[in-house]
């Protein structure tokens, strides 16, 4: 038996959707989200979402990176084959800080990357939502919210009824 | 009438004047033109993807093909012989080989520059021509990286560069310059193909659920397609590479904040990476390479030189797909601004060279650079100087400005000066150093100029392939700068269109 996914509604422009957004927020829906091509400026607060986690996975990188480069510039030339180069010291932290910058960089963004993959639950290269042909046109200008039946306030009628208030048009169920 | 905000302990005379006084209304020029909505803009990006391939297209490809099995030919002559084939010989070590790196290495930085520091710098402009500049700066770093991975000679043990573990038990030498150069290029490269993949996710998933789309409608007739055939491709390749990216306001969010901290990490980035390369010279003790001025003054060129070439491509490009809306003259003449400023700092460095030559009263120091001038490398100086400082300066009428082809031939005209710029700067310090009885002069070999003319047709190839298979432009990107795309409307009391 089919099992419910859950329920999108299209708006047709972007400040109906943002206004639309903040209502379903304020209803108290947990598990919903909104779909567009395009990020709209400030709907995480409309969404009533929290600041996002990325900079903690960068900052992470670049810890790492600083360290990988003072360690690899001191094991290297200092410690398991001392070079004696014009007469300067073994191991200093002014020569190699290009070294340490560069990797600190390289590995922030390797974090920053890596942080947004995680942060968004990607890669999930199957979702429910795909196989409705009205999500599919948010690649082109439709503007779409879902709310999802594991919600516990969804019910497939007063959500409907809700959507429809808050100016939803083409409201479907998606099945699993 | 517009309203002001006014100081409450203000005079009450000069409250009632200040309220007399409107404020004008400034007119921004659109970065869409011509009022496009978001299904244009979504089709006119796509569809130089999915549509036949252009006969233009096969024709440049062929020529960019036959052009880089000249860096081919050239690459398997000098392995199968000696470095002695290319045209170095003492005093003269570095030739067109360091020239041709920091030629292409400058190339990428206004790739990185559009896409990073534009970015922090909030300049809408930017998005119709970052994707291609980014692209333009890692088939650059590309070509760039042929140079000194060959130089070293024996190009099969180029991996000693790396800090791996060889049977000799030898680390790299951390305190030379060039080994900094080997992390700040492979980081830089590394970098911009990361931020290129991720601006790239959200336009894959447009280009996976359109090809889902024409997949689940059918249009494609009875028996075996063609269409359909590159459409099953599409969806599973794109959508592979895609993510899986839903385009949800939660994705968007992490999104753009990875976005912006990838922006704010490049731009340390690419700065670094110019003054490392600089560093290349710069440490050293020779005459005319010794001077602090190398890093801001190498920065400042690689942007100018990277303008130049994001003018050569993106101009004729824009006549090609007819993208006028969206490569606007609003865009060429920011374009042309930044070549101006950066042509006048270069322009200014290379005259507080001479001024520190003669102000350091080193007279070594001031041989170098009248030697530079007027010795015998003169006709190169001449090129450089013309390209790079008279040219730009054009760039202060608007009528020059308006003239695309004009301003194209310019662009090539920046090209070719910040060619000779480098070529002046290595070749000139080291033809004649300390010791006149060691002076000599440097020629180019036939192996070093079909080497250097083939990756023209190389970044080309690279090129021609990104514009078949990938998104021009990123179209989240140009839809966000659109006025539709404002919550609180185009002329919304709080905010108004965007910037």
């Amino acid at each position: 038996m089919a099992k419910t996914y859950g329920m999108v509604a299209s708006f047709p422009d972007t400040p109906a959707f943002f206004h639309a957004a903040e209502k379903v927020r304020d209803a108290g829906f947990k598990k919903w989200d909104t779909y567009s091509s395009f990020p709209v400026h400030g709907m995480p607060e409309a969404q009533g979402q929290a600041r996002s986690k990325v900079p903690i996975f960068t900052f992470c990188g670049g810890i790492t990176g600083f360290t990988l480069g003072t360690l690899l510039v001191w094991f290297m030339n200092s410690y398991d084959y001392p070079l004696i180069v014009g007469a300067q010291p073994f191991f200093s932290p002014v020569f190699p800080f290009p070294i340490m910058y560069e990797l600190t960089i390289l590995l922030s963004a390797f974090g920053t990357l890596g942080g947004m993959f995680l942060t968004n639950l990607l890669p999930q290269h199957y979702n429910p939502l795909f196989n409705n042909d009205r999500f599919l046109e948010v690649s082109g200008d439709r503007l779409v919210i879902a709310i999802e039946a594991r919600d516990l306030k969804y019910d497939a009628d007063s959500t409907r009824a809700f959507l429809e208030q808050i100016g939803g048009t083409d409201i479907e169920e998606v099945q699993v | 009438m517009a309203t002001t905000s006014q100081d409450p302990s203000l005079d009450p005379a000069q409250a009632a004047l200040l309220a007399r006084v409107e404020p004008a209304v400034l007119e921004e020029q659109a970065l869409v033109t011509n009022n496009r909505d978001f299904n244009w803009v979504t089709n006119k990006i796509c569809r130089i993807v999915e549509t036949e391939t252009p006969l233009w297209w096969w024709v440049c490809m062929a020529v960019a093909l036959a052009t880089a099995a000249f860096t081919g030919i050239g690459l398997l002559w000098l392995v199968s012989t000696g470095v002695g084939v290319w045209g170095l010989a003492n005093p003269i070590n570095w030739g067109w080989a360091i020239v041709n790196f920091v030629f292409w290495i400058g190339i990428g930085h206004a790739g990185t520059l559009i896409s990073a520091v534009l970015c922090l710098l909030k300049q809408g402009w930017r998005t119709s021509i970052n994707r291609a500049a980014e692209a333009m700066t890692i088939f650059a770093v590309v070509c760039a990286g042929i140079f000194p991975l060959f130089h070293v000679g024996r190009v099969w043990f180029a991996w000693w560069l790396f800090p791996i573990p060889n049977a000799n038990g030898i680390w790299p030498q951390f305190r030379s310059p060039l080994e900094w150069d080997v992390f700040a290029v492979s980081t830089y490269g590394t970098v911009s193909v990361l931020f290129w993949y991720m601006g790239m996710i959200p336009d894959l998933g447009v280009l996976r659920d359109r090809a889902v789309q024409r997949l689940k409608a059918g249009l494609y007739g009875k028996g075996f397609s063609m269409q359909q055939a590159m459409d099953v491709f599409r969806k599973y390749l794109y959508g592979i590479f895609a993510m899986g990216w839903r385009n949800a306001g939660n994705h968007w969010r992490n999104y753009e904040m990875a976005y912006l901290i990838l922006a704010g990490l490049s731009t340390p980035l690419v700065l670094s990476v110019h003054t490392i390369v600089s560093f290349d010279f710069a440490l050293s003790v020779l005459p005319g390479w010794h001077t602090t001025i190398f890093p801001p003054y190498f920065v400042a060129g690689a942007i100018f030189s990277g303008f130049g070439m994001v003018l050569t491509l993106m101009l004729p490009l824009r006549a090609l797909y007819g993208l006028h809306d969206l490569i606007t003259q609003r865009h060429i003449d920011n374009m042309c601004k930044i070549c101006l400023g950066t042509g006048s700092i270069v322009g200014y460095a290379y005259i507080m060279e001479f001024f520190i030559a003669w102000y350091g009263a080193n007279p070594y120091e001031s041989y170098a650079f009248i030697n530079r001038a007027f010795g015998q490398y003169w006709w190169a100086y001449l090129m450089m100087f013309s390209c790079n400082v008279f040219t730009p300066q054009l760039f202060w009428f608007k009528k020059v400005r308006e003239n695309a082809a004009l301003v194209w031939v310019m662009s090539i005209f920046i090209n070719v000066g910040m060619w000779f710029e480098r070529f002046v700067i290595t070749v000139t310090s080291l033809a004649n150093d300390f010791l006149p009885s060691s002076w000599g002069y440097y020629s180019p070999t036939i192996v070093d100029i079909m080497t250097f003319f083939g990756t023209f047709g190389l970044f080309s190839v690279l090129f021609l392939l990104f514009l078949k298979f990938l998104p021009l432009m990123p179209i989240a990107e140009v839809k966000f700068v659109m006025p539709a795309a404002d919550p609180h409307g185009a002329h919304g009391d709080d905010k108004g269109g965007k910037h």
